[in-house]
């Protein structure tokens, strides 16, 4: 068991290196010239030049990689181009804010999702599941952005003026103004809990058809035992893949979010760093949602390992 | 009809044999949503394909003030330079959906190719791709495509290649998947003990028997590169002014929303019923797979 | 607690019916098929009845039902079930439930999958005495009583296994303790042996037949084995189509079976003490299949380990041991799918190199196999003729008269040539499996590897399939059987090699090897295999009971 963790947390590192050269990569050693790229069509060639020896794009690629990795480990991610902040200062306060917003839709749309899902197998085929199952195939279905523009088109527009459509704060505090929040996180929580109410619906529903369940049942256990004891512990099982994989995507689907309603966090910063070419918030900010998706699923497997007594207790 | 060879107690062939199965498109088709799908994509892609022939004004023609919902001649009014928001929701709905099945058919082909060969023929290979694969997956698909393009710049054979290419890994896991629990059975094996090559094995044996598996990933992709697109050009990073665009129109007029909100809710109204359609119609496969794959194995 | 009926079943007289069924019927739905019709049955207590069927014929549906459980998608319709004189059906869920494990249990055929993997044995085991009173000693001592009653540890440290921690056998002992924990009237097992090698069978089974007598419980023994059945039921009865075809005292349906299909199934299973079949016609001198000094295995474990085993023209070697004995891999190895061997294979005196893909297309069209599951050997997506054909094209070439081909295999295989139509999902187990011999002798072969090729098929269909291979063999191809069940070999093969845990133990001529079997391993094989022979005069189960007519005794004398 510790070996298992241990194996899968060394091969967590192994992936946040792989993912940390092909940001590099993609930044700076694509074919073409980052400079260039960075300053546009009309740059004289003294900026050129100087933004090169700035980005130290003259030295060996390996050299180049080395010390923007020792950059990372040491949290020195480099001086924004844009407003000439040091990069982990000017994202820190974002990504407090991304992730507060990432928490918040995370911690309700799982045990909604979850819950949801169960019920809908516990009323397999009738009213309430086809009801459930149309509303998440639709959903599903819906980029997340567009989710947003519906919801802004239904709360904020028109008749109802009920919540703002977007957000009017510097970032500071986020918490401070919980209306603001409102639309951000709903749309998260429409976008991440389809997949987990489906996951949890046909997880819930293979283990209710199982014969350990039906052996329960013929044992003369009550429904609830059935459920709560026999089927509920065997069916989360399969689904906590799919929750970490939803919640490691909201890293990246915060991005849209960000943008549509003006939330000041890192998604926000990645698409003003993009139009402005900020190559090292670029850079951060990539690193950064890779590394959030990789601990998010990192940590879905340990849990899952923990709670399979047949990696926990090995077969004799 | 010959009759049975008696003395070995051969089962006397009935009048008419059982009934074959259902082939999957038609199990699929016999599903309500199946038909759901088809009617609401079929829907928008008919608007995106003749909807430049019957458009009332070209999509870069000034024809009023800006933003106003009120300008004679036009249906839905004029957007945030004064063109007509009709026409150009009927221009921009062609390239979306070509992009979008380009990007996810070579995305579905790559990724069928390398979890078979992964799944089949395992060892060094199979390590290699999925190692590849997770590696891949690290990125959420849109931050990838972010990434390449803020460098490279938005093009559109860019925007095909880095779909296809962040599709692929996901499909191959699918594939890969699919492949195993195909290769596990016999037939494969009976094969193999006559020395029929590998490649005729993934093509003839191993192939015809992940279809469906396939077809449901083709529906799936097609949904997210439909999503994926539109959120590029969202975004800004997608097609570029001033073409006529979908995502782009919701990107130049979110601002005005609460003035113009033609100009924004056709074409999300045009996505989301795209992305629903497209995802009916993949569920209707999914259960017509299931279904189907249930049936084979007794 | 109270055990009004525990332990005491046989005081109030052997007459008293645990189970009364009248006239059930239960059907599909949507379909509305009657998959059980009009079946009456009796089972008085310390009893055990057989209940014999092949596949689809509604056996597990009615066990089902005598606990008031019904599968999705079927509906009781008519008909009564009463137990320990009170009426079944109709009653309330709650009711229903306080009965289960009480009145009525079920064993599982499969208890690798009927037993919680994420529970410990002493939840799952406590918690079938689910009526007892909480939090009470009671419920302690009772589970540790019955754990030892079937023979197993009764320590803390065994009741904090999981059940992926026990062997198959020990899960089907805790199975069965669990039904028998809340000492019912009456006990439903469902094929509770498939997928457990002779010997634990017959433990499983002398556990059984025990604790029936000595709880006075009533047992209703599905089964698709006539030979288990012969050897552990007072009565049979025997159910065809949803119905119940022929039910009498063991004993008289056995010897005197009045229903044709009762006789079909006692036919056709197959005897275990014969010489064996009959040499073919001129048995060649020399070998065409050589194996010496094989050893063969997975990564740095040996699976099989110096085996010397040789196979003569027209001549059926039958290869025989238990799951895990090596004789797949051995098959496997001769066929070139199992690449990590040493050791020679001469096939007509020249080697066979280890993976198929090295040997000459004259080897592989003369050396050909057969699989053991037919819902998997043949692809469900090509037509008989193509599955016939393909193979053929590539080992032998294009044919000149591709109908001829695959009209000939057909025959060969006793199929009719419109088959050839066909895809595997219109044909049955039988008829797939007469598809893969047909595959497998269109080229002509020399040598037919068949691994436990009647294995996944019900009996009647079984002895089809070893008359056809018997024709083939009188035809002068020669035969590779692997087999677990000691019965077929008699049937089919003129000399037998037993194999255990990796090594051949006793080889020789069928005749000489099941009349004196030398080493302790095949005597143990022979006397574990339920025989259909001995049945009702040597049959340890039965053996306690001879005179005990009429069967009123006492449970536990």
């Amino acid at each position: 068991m510790t070996r298992l963790v241990l194996k899968r947390l060394a091969y967590g590192l192994l992936t946040l290196f792989v993912v940390s050269l092909v940001v590099f990569l993609a930044t700076q050693a694509l074919p073409g010239d980052a400079a260039r790229a960075i300053l546009g069509r009309d740059a004289t060639p003294e900026r050129l030049e100087a933004l090169r020896a700035q980005l130290r794009l003259d030295d060996p690629l390996v050299v180049q990689y080395g010390s923007w990795l020792a950059g990372v480990v040491t949290l020195d991610l480099g001086t924004s181009f844009a407003n000439a902040l040091p990069v982990s200062e000017y994202l820190a306060q974002r990504a407090v804010g991304s992730l507060t917003l990432m928490a918040l839709a995370a911690v309700i749309a799982t045990p909604v999702a979850v819950f949801l899902g169960a019920y809908s197998a516990l009323r397999r085929d009738r009213a309430a599941d086809h009801a459930t199952s149309a509303a998440t195939l639709v959903l599903a279905a819906i980029p997340e952005f567009a989710v947003g523009i519906l919801l802004i088109l239904a709360f904020s527009t028109g008749f109802l003026h009920l919540l703002p459509a977007v957000f009017a704060g510097n970032g500071q505090a986020v918490l401070e103004d919980p209306e603001q929040l409102v639309l951000p996180v709903a749309t998260l929580v429409l976008a991440v809990s389809p997949p987990i109410i489906r996951m949890m619906r046909a997880s819930m529903i293979e283990v209710l058809e199982s014969e350990y369940v039906q052996q329960a049942r013929l044992k003369g256990l009550p429904e609830r035992t059935v459920i709560w004891r026999h089927a509920a512990p065997n069916a989360i099982g399969p689904v906590a893949q799919v929750i970490a994989l939803q919640l490691g995507w909201l890293a990246g689907g915060v991005v849209a979010i960000e943008y549509l309603f003006g939330f000041p966090g890192i998604g926000l910063a990645l698409m003003d760093a993009i139009n402005t070419r900020d190559l090292p918030v670029i850079q951060a900010v990539t690193l950064l949602i890779a590394a959030v998706y990789i601990v998010v699923n990192l940590l879905a497997d340990i849990v899952g390992l923990a709670a399979n007594p047949k990696v926990r207790v090995s077969a004799r | 009809m010959t009759a049975a060879t008696a003395d070995t107690g051969a089962p006397a062939a009935p009048a008419a044999p059982p009934a074959r199965g259902r082939g999957l498109l038609r199990t699929a088709w016999g599903y309500g949503r199946t038909k759901a799908g088809v009617a609401i994509a079929g829907a928008v892609v008919l608007t995106a394909v003749i909807g430049p022939f019957v458009s009332p004004y070209a999509p870069t023609e000034l024809v009023g003030i800006p933003n106003a919902t009120d300008v004679d001649g036009t249906l839905f009014g004029t957007d945030q330079v004064g063109r007509d928001v009709f026409s150009r929701f009927l221009h921009g709905g062609y390239t979306l959906v070509l992009v979008a099945v380009t990007a996810a058919l070579a995305g579905v082909a790559a990724g069928a190719v390398l979890g078979m060969a992964a799944g089949y023929l395992r060892g060094r290979l199979d390590d290699l791709v999925m190692r590849a694969n997770d590696m891949l997956l690290a990125f959420p698909q849109l931050v990838l495509a972010l990434l390449v393009m803020s460098i490279l710049g938005p093009k559109v054979w860019l925007i095909v290649v880095l779909i296809a290419v962040s599709h692929a890994p996901r499909v191959a896991r699918v594939a890969r998947e699919a492949t195993l629990r195909v290769v596990e059975q016999d037939f494969v094996k009976s094969a193999e003990a006559i020395g029929v090559p590998r490649w005729r094995i993934m093509a003839g044996e191993i192939l015809p028997n992940i279809t469906g598996p396939l077809l449901v990933e083709l529906g799936l992709r097609i949904t997210y590169s439909v999503g994926l697109i539109a959120t590029l050009s969202f975004l800004g990073m997608g097609l570029q002014p001033p073409i006529a665009d979908w995502g782009l129109m919701i990107n130049e007029n979110r601002v005005v929303l609460t003035v113009q909100p033609w100009s924004v809710a056709l074409p999300v109204a045009a996505v989301a019923l795209l992305t629903i359609g497209a995802n009916l119609i993949t569920d209707g496969l999914a259960r017509a797979s299931i279904g189907i794959d249930r049936g084979v194995q007794k | 607690m109270t055990t009004e009926h525990s332990g005491t079943g046989g005081a109030g007289g052997g007459a008293a019916a645990a189970v009364r069924v009248d006239g059930l019927t239960v059907i599909g739905r949507p379909s509305d098929v009657e998959i059980v019709s009009d079946v009456s049955l009796t089972v008085r207590r310390g009893e055990i009845l057989g209940l014999v069927g092949e596949s689809g014929s509604g056996k597990t549906t009615l066990g089902l039902s005598l606990l008031a459980h019904g599968k999705r998608a079927t509906a009781i319709t008519a008909g009564t079930i009463t137990l320990s004189g009170e009426d079944l059906l109709g009653r309330s869920e709650a009711e229903v439930r306080r009965l289960r494990g009480r009145s009525v249990a079920y064993i599982p055929q499969s208890p690798a999958s009927a037993l919680n993997p994420a529970l410990r044995l002493r939840v799952q085991l406590a918690e079938a005495l689910h009526d007892a009173p909480a939090g009470g000693g009671g419920v302690d001592a009772r589970v540790r009583e019955v754990l030892r009653e079937v023979a197993l540890p009764d320590d803390d440290a065994f009741l904090a296994r999981y059940p992926h921690q026990l062997s198959g056998g020990q899960q089907q002992r805790v199975a069965i303790a669990m039904a028998f924990i809340g000492r019912p009237d009456l006990i439903v097992l469902d094929e509770p042996t498939t997928g457990l090698d002779v010997t634990t069978q017959a433990h499983v089974l002398a556990t059984i037949r025990a604790l029936t007598r000595d709880y006075g419980t009533a047992g209703v023994y599905i089964s698709h084995d006539m030979a288990v059945v012969a050897d552990l039921a007072d009565e049979i009865a025997v159910m065809y189509d949803g119905k119940v075809v022929e039910r009498g005292p063991a004993r008289r349906v056995l010897a005197t079976p009045s229903h044709p299909y009762t006789a079909k199934l006692l036919r056709a299973v197959p005897l275990l003490k014969t010489t064996g079949h009959a040499e073919a016609a001129a048995p060649g001198e020399d070998a065409l299949l050589r194996v010496r000094g094989l050893r063969a295995g997975y990564g740095k474990a040996d699976v099989l380990r110096g085996i010397d085993v040789e196979v003569r023209r027209g001549e059926c070697v039958a290869l025989l041991g238990e799951s895990g004995s090596g004789k797949t891999t051995l098959a496997r190895s001769i066929a070139g799918l199992h690449r990590r061997f040493t050791g020679e294979v001469l096939f007509d005196g020249a080697p066979l190199a280890a993976s198929s893909y090295k040997r000459t297309a004259e080897q592989r069209r003369r050396v050909q196999y057969i699989f053991q599951n037919p819902y998997e050997a043949l692809n469900p997506r090509k037509s008989v003729r193509d599955l016939i054909l393909q193979p053929y094209t590539h080992l032998a070439g294009r044919p000149d008269d591709p109908d001829a081909v695959v009209g000939e295999a057909l025959e060969r295989a006793a199929l009719p040539a419109a088959y050839a139509a066909r895809y595997p999902e219109q044909l049955s187990g039988g008829e797939r499996q007469r598809v893969s011999i047909a595959r497998a002798v269109a080229t002509r072969p020399d040598l037919l590897i068949c691994d436990e090729i009647t294995s996944a098929l019900d009996v009647s269909v079984q002895a089809e399939i070893v008359k056809l291979l018997r024709g083939l063999q009188d035809d002068g191809m020669a035969l590779l059987f692997v087999t677990h069940n000691i019965a077929l070999v008699s049937n089919i093969a003129q000399r037998v090699a037993v194999l255990n845990s990796g090594e051949i133990v006793e080889y020789g001529p069928v005749g000489t090897v099941m009349s004196r079997p030398e080493h302790d391993y095949t005597r143990a094989l022979i006397a574990d295999t339920p025989d259909f022979e001995l049945s009702f005069s040597e049959s340890p189960l039965h053996r306690t009971i001879q005179g005990a007519e009429p069967r009123t005794r006492t449970a536990g004398d």
